[in-house]
C-alpha cells in the first residue's frame, strides 16, 4: 500500500502536468485560429492568379513553360515539411513514416530532400539521405519569403536542365510532403507533385477580357507561372502550420483528459488510504483498551 | 460609365486594401501608368515601387514588390507579392535595409546574388518614397 505523502506529491505533481497541458492547450487552439485565418487570407491570391492564367491561356504557349515540361525523372527533390516541436500527437510520426515509404518507392537515380522543421531534420539526419537544404525555426514567424526562399531554388534548378556547371543541382521532379489541414481532430498527410507542374486547373468556359498587355502575354505569364509554384509551397506551409496546431490542440486535450482521470484515480486510493489508517488506528486503541481490562 | 474604380491590393497574406477610389497610379515595368475609370482592360507587370490612389482629394500611398495588374473598366486588381501603406511602414528599417543593400552592392559588385540585393535595394527605395510622398501630402 502506498502511503498518504506518496500519494498527495503524485496527485500534485499530475495536477501540474494538466495545468500545463491545458495551457498548451489553449496556447495551441488561439494559434490555430490564426492559422486558419491565414489560409483564408491567401485563398483570394490564388483566386486571382489562377483568374489571370486563365485569362492569359489563349494568349500565350501554355504547353512551352519550361515549368510544364515533363523529363525522365533522374533527379528527384522532395520537401519533406513536419513541425519543429513535439508534443503533438503523431502529427510528426505521420510524416516520417510516409515520406519514408514514398521515398523507398522512388526509382531515381539521385535524390535529394528539402527538409522544414526541426523534427524531420532530426530524422532524416540520421539515416542515410542526401540533404540538400534545411528550413528550421520558420514556424514561429511564417511569412511568404520562407516559400520564396524554398521555392526559388527549385525552380532555378528545373528551368537548366543541359547547363554543364548546374549538373548535380538539376531536378526533374519535386514533390511535396505535408500534412493538410482537414478539421481540427483530422490531419492528412498528403503527397503533391510540385513540379512538373499538373496541368493547370483553368476553367474555359469563363468569359475572357480582351486585355492590352504590358509587356506581352509571354511574359507576365513566364513570371506569373514560378509564382504559382511558390504559392502551392506557401499553401503547404499554411496547411502544415494549421494542422500541427490542430494536432497539438487535440494531443493537449487528451492529456488533459487523462491527468484528470488519472487525479480521480489517485484522490480514491488517496482516500481509500486514510479510510484504512484512520480504521486501523481506531483498531488499534480499542484492542489496547481491550488488553487492559 | 462608373464614376468609381473599386481598387484590390492582394497578396499572398490577404487582401491589404479594398476601396472605391477615383484614380490609380502603379509602377508598371514599362513605367508608371495611370488609371481613371472606364480605362481599356489592361494588364501590366509591376515593379518594385509606390502606388498611389486617390479618392477625392486624398491621396494614399502603398509601397508594392513585383507582381502585376489588372484593370478593367471599374475595377483595378493589384496582384502583388508585398504590399504596405505607407503609414505602416517603419522609415528607420527601410533606410537601414537600404543601406544594408548598397553597402552589399559595393561589396559583390555584379557578382553572386546581385539581383537579390537589387530587389531587396528596390523594395527599401519603394517603402522609403512612399512615406515621403505621403508625409509631402500632410
Amino acid at each position: 500500500m502506498p502511503s498518504l505523502r506518496d500519494l498527495k506529491r503524485r496527485t500534485e505533481s499530475v495536477k501540474n502536468t494538466q495545468q500545463i497541458t491545458s495551457a498548451m492547450k489553449m496556447v495551441s487552439a488561439a494559434k490555430l485560429r490564426r492559422s486558419q485565418d491565414a489560409i483564408l487570407s491567401a485563398r483570394p491570391f490564388a483566386k486571382k492568379m489562377l483568374q489571370v492564367l486563365n485569362s492569359l491561356a489563349t494568349r500565350a504557349d501554355m504547353d512551352a513553360h519550361p515549368l510544364l515540361t515533363v523529363r525522365e525523372p533522374k533527379n528527384i527533390d522532395v520537401i519533406v515539411i513536419s513541425a519543429d516541436k513535439g508534443l503533438c500527437g503523431s502529427f510528426n510520426a505521420n510524416i516520417m513514416k510516409k515520406a519514408e515509404r514514398f521515398l523507398g518507392g522512388l526509382e531515381a537515380e539521385s535524390l535529394d530532400l528539402q527538409i522544414v522543421g526541426k523534427k524531420s531534420r532530426d530524422y532524416f539526419r540520421r539515416r542515410a539521405y542526401n540533404i540538400r537544404s534545411e528550413f528550421v525555426d520558420i514556424f514561429r514567424d511564417l511569412n511568404y519569403e520562407n516559400a520564396a526562399a524554398i521555392a526559388r531554388p527549385l525552380i532555378a534548378s528545373y528551368h537548366e536542365p543541359d547547363s554543364e556547371a548546374g549538373q548535380e543541382n538539376t531536378v526533374d521532379a519535386v514533390y511535396l510532403i505535408y500534412n493538410e489541414f482537414k478539421n481540427v481532430i483530422q490531419q492528412d498527410v498528403v503527397v503533391e507533385q510540385l513540379l512538373p507542374i499538373q496541368k493547370l486547373d483553368l476553367d474555359n468556359d469563363t468569359e475572357r477580357q480582351d486585355y492590352i498587355y504590358e509587356p506581352s502575354a509571354e511574359e507576365i505569364y513566364n513570371a506569373v507561372i514560378p509564382r504559382h509554384v511558390e504559392y502551392q509551397v506557401w499553401h503547404a506551409l499554411l496547411e502544415s502550420a494549421a494542422a500541427e496546431h490542430a494536432a497539438r490542440m487535440t494531443a493537449m486535450d487528451n492529456a488533459s483528459k487523462n491527468a484528470a482521470e488519472l487525479i480521480e484515480d489517485l484522490t480514491l486510493t488517496m482516500n481509500k488510504v486514510r479510510q484504512a489508517t484512520i480504521t486501523r488506528e481506531i483498531l488499534e486503541i480499542v484492542s489496547g483498551a481491550e488488553a487492559i481490562q | 460609365m462608373d464614376t468609381q474604380l473599386e481598387l484590390e491590393i492582394v497578396t499572398p497574406t490577404g487582401v491589404v486594401v479594398r476601396e472605391n477610389v477615383d484614380e490609380v497610379e502603379a509602377p508598371g515595368v514599362m513605367g508608371h501608368f495611370g488609371v481613371l475609370p472606364g480605362h481599356r482592360p489592361f494588364m501590366s507587370q509591376l515593379r518594385a515601387g509606390q502606388l498611389r490612389y486617390r479618392t477625392g482629394n486624398d491621396n494614399h500611398y502603398v509601397a508594392v514588390h513585383w507582381g502585376f495588374a489588372e484593370v478593367l473598366p471599374d475595377k483595378v486588381t493589384i496582384l502583388v507579392e508585398t504590399a504596405e501603406i505607407a503609414g505602416d511602414i517603419d522609415l528607420e528599417r527601410a533606410e537601414s535595409a537600404k543601406k544594408r543593400a548598397e553597402e552589399r552592392m559595393q561589396q559583390f559588385g555584379a557578382a553572386y546574388d546581385a539581383d537579390k540585393v537589387k530587389a531587396e535595394y528596390d523594395r527599401a527605395q519603394a517603402r522609403i518614397d512612399a512615406v515621403e510622398q505621403a508625409r509631402k501630402q500632410s
